[in-house]
């Protein structure tokens, strides 16, 4: 039995997405995002007393995909689901309206400075100052085969979708953290797990990589993966070494791709600028290129990619944001 | 409390005192040969006592055939969340780790009969005409499966055509491998129109309805 009931204990999600947004306002400020840096800039928003809408797909962002945290300060150690309902109850106390869950799908500038933002679900909102906060999710590896089989053998969410492959043979392409936390994952419940990655050699911490050295794990260092293949679900993956070429073919029946994260910025492109891997310039105040959108955590070209930086940048968009519709009047 | 902890009770008791209206929590289980069927019964009795609406009544798969067609239950361990009618909110599996506000959501539309949908989400579904299945996969690890569930559910309440059940993969490898459930979270309604992910409110009821219209003769 790979699953302890007991150590998984219950989760209460927090009761904020209950305050119901109002499109005829214009908005002080518009939060996207509900991941550490997007909680924390609606906590600072709130206590500024801002008229602010947070719009999120979730709350808690990459941090519910995080088993273990043990460097977010004041906590020695919290799982990733403890700490995203802390950050939940004290925006809890904290309140401001919430469109979730919901996805901005276009953010446009108009006359007099004003901000429209668009949703997924058709609504539209408009603010006098926005903050970014949108993270990033995982990369796609843009091999044959890898759509057509989302679903059907291909994940990328190893603690959501594991369970499903109990007893069979399974790959893990990448070959960092992420990667190496999902074969530690599969290895609960699966029978083989085969590490794919293009590098020569691991890049994850030396703990994980040594819970990963273990007789089921089989590694494929240097290999770059070309094709997934199968009828109606996966049934291999066509592997390539760099040196010598040489081609393999690994029959499994799932592939979880970790490799990496790419920020979500689409709704950005072509009203900010942004550097070569689409993150969204920011300045050491969180200001973009255009004044009034602000951003934060993840999704900027910021460069560390960790909880309390993000937590943190939320806050300084926050009240930079502030100072800027102080400033602004109106 | 092995699942309900001390933390947590003042937050779960805060929950269900919205509740308005009594709700039968109706669970069906079996001794022998159920995989999670006890540590289901044990969450369920932890949570009634923390609310003077709820209400638990436990039903033997094998010896209670009548409760069991009256409910259409096909597999153990199951859990009818049931107020003023039976809305059609069914759980297949254990609700504990992300699932648990699913659990006490259904508690809360239960007995309220308020599915919390958007006022042109409830118009659309007065167009559905036929019975509508919802079948959602779920593992127990997995953040964004809540959302569907709940979604799923609120429709359940909103119209009384459709049921709604949350399936817990893990629990169910037969079924799940009759559905080619190979990620999670995944719907299935009335066994042909299949979703893969969480979709947003209005996404799904547009599904939904175009799948019933495009259906008919
Ligand atoms: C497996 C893993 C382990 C990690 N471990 C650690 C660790 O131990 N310690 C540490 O400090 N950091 C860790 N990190 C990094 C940390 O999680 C991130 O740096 C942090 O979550 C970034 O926060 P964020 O708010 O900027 O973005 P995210 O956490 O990415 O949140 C983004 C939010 O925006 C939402 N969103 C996305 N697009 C849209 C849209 N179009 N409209 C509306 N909302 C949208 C998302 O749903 C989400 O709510 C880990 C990351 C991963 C993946």
């Amino acid at each position: 039995m790979p699953l302890n009931l007991k150590d998984l204990g219950i989760h209460l999600a927090p009761e904020g997405r209950k305050n119901i947004p109002d499109p005829t306002v214009l908005y002080d400020l518009i939060i996207i995002g509900g991941g550490p840096a997007g909680m924390t800039a609606a906590v600072y928003a709130s206590r500024k007393r801002f008229r602010a809408l947070l719009i999120a797909k979730d709350l808690g962002g990459q941090v519910l995909w995080t088993s273990d945290i043990e460097n977010y300060m004041g906590y020695q150690y919290i799982t990733g689901q403890e700490l995203s309902k802390k950050f939940g109850e004290q925006m809890e106390a904290n309140p401001i309206d919430m469109q979730m869950p919901d996805e901005v799908e276009m953010l446009k500038v108009e006359p007099g400075q004003i901000f429209r933002v668009k949703t997924k679900n058709k609504k539209e909102f408009t603010a006098k100052s926005v903050v970014i906060a949108s993270g990033k999710r995982y990369r796609s590896l843009g091999v044959p085969g890898e759509r057509e089989f989302l679903g059907k053998g291909v994940a990328y969410c190893a603690t959501c979708d594991a369970p499903l492959f109990a007893g069979k043979d399974v790959a893990v392409i990448g070959g960092g953290n992420s990667a190496l936390t999902a074969v530690n994952d599969l290895l609960k419940v699966a029978n083989q797990v085969k590490l794919v990655n293009i590098m020569p050699n691991l890049q994850g911490d030396a703990v994980l990589v040594e819970k990963a050295r273990d007789p089921r794990v089989e590694l494929f260092l240097g290999w770059e993966t070309v094709a997934i293949k199968g009828l109606d679900k996966v049934e291999a993956i066509q592997i390539i070494n760099r040196k010598n070429k040489e081609s393999r073919e690994l029959k499994v029946q799932g592939v979880f791709i970790e490799i990496g994260l790419e920020p979500n910025s689409e709704f950005a492109k072509g009203v900010l600028l942004l550097n070569e891997h689409y993150e969204i310039i920011v300045d050491c105040s969180c200001r973009t290129s255009v004044i009034g959108i602000f951003a934060a955590g993840d999704v900027t070209n910021v460069q560390e990619k960790q909880i309390i930086v993000a937590a943190g940048d939320g806050a300084k968009a926050s009240l930079a944001a502030y100072s800027y519709i102080l400033n602004r009047g109106a | 409390m092995m699942f309900i902890k001390d933390e947590l009770v003042g937050q779960v008791k805060a929950e269900l005192d919205k509740m308005t209206n009594p709700v039968k929590l109706v669970f069906f289980t079996q001794e022998v040969e159920c995989q999670y069927c006890r540590e289901m019964r044990l969450l369920l009795e932890e949570l009634v006592p923390l609310s003077g609406k709820l209400t638990l009544e436990v039903n033997d798969f094998i010896l209670n055939k009548e409760k069991v067609e009256k409910y259409k239950i096909d597999k153990i361990p199951a859990l009818v969340v049931e107020g003023n009618k039976d809305y059609g909110i069914r759980f297949y599996g254990i609700p504990v780790g992300y699932e648990f506000t699913s659990l006490v959501e259904a508690c809360l539309m239960a007995s309220t009969g308020e599915s919390g949908l958007q006022p042109e989400s409830k118009n659309a579904l007065k167009q559905l005409n036929k019975p509508l299945q919802i079948k959602v996969f779920i593992t127990l690890t997995c953040p964004y499966c809540p959302q569907a569930v709940q979604l799923a559910h609120q429709v359940a309440v909103e119209n009384e055509l459709v049921t709604s059940e949350m399936i817990e993969a893990a629990e169910f490898p037969p079924v799940a491998a009759k559905y080619g459930v190979m990620a999670v979270p995944k719907t299935v309604i009335n066994e042909t129109l299949i979703i893969e992910g969480a979709l947003p409110e209005k996404e799904f009821i547009e599904r939904i309805i175009s799948s019933q219209t495009s259906n008919q003769p």
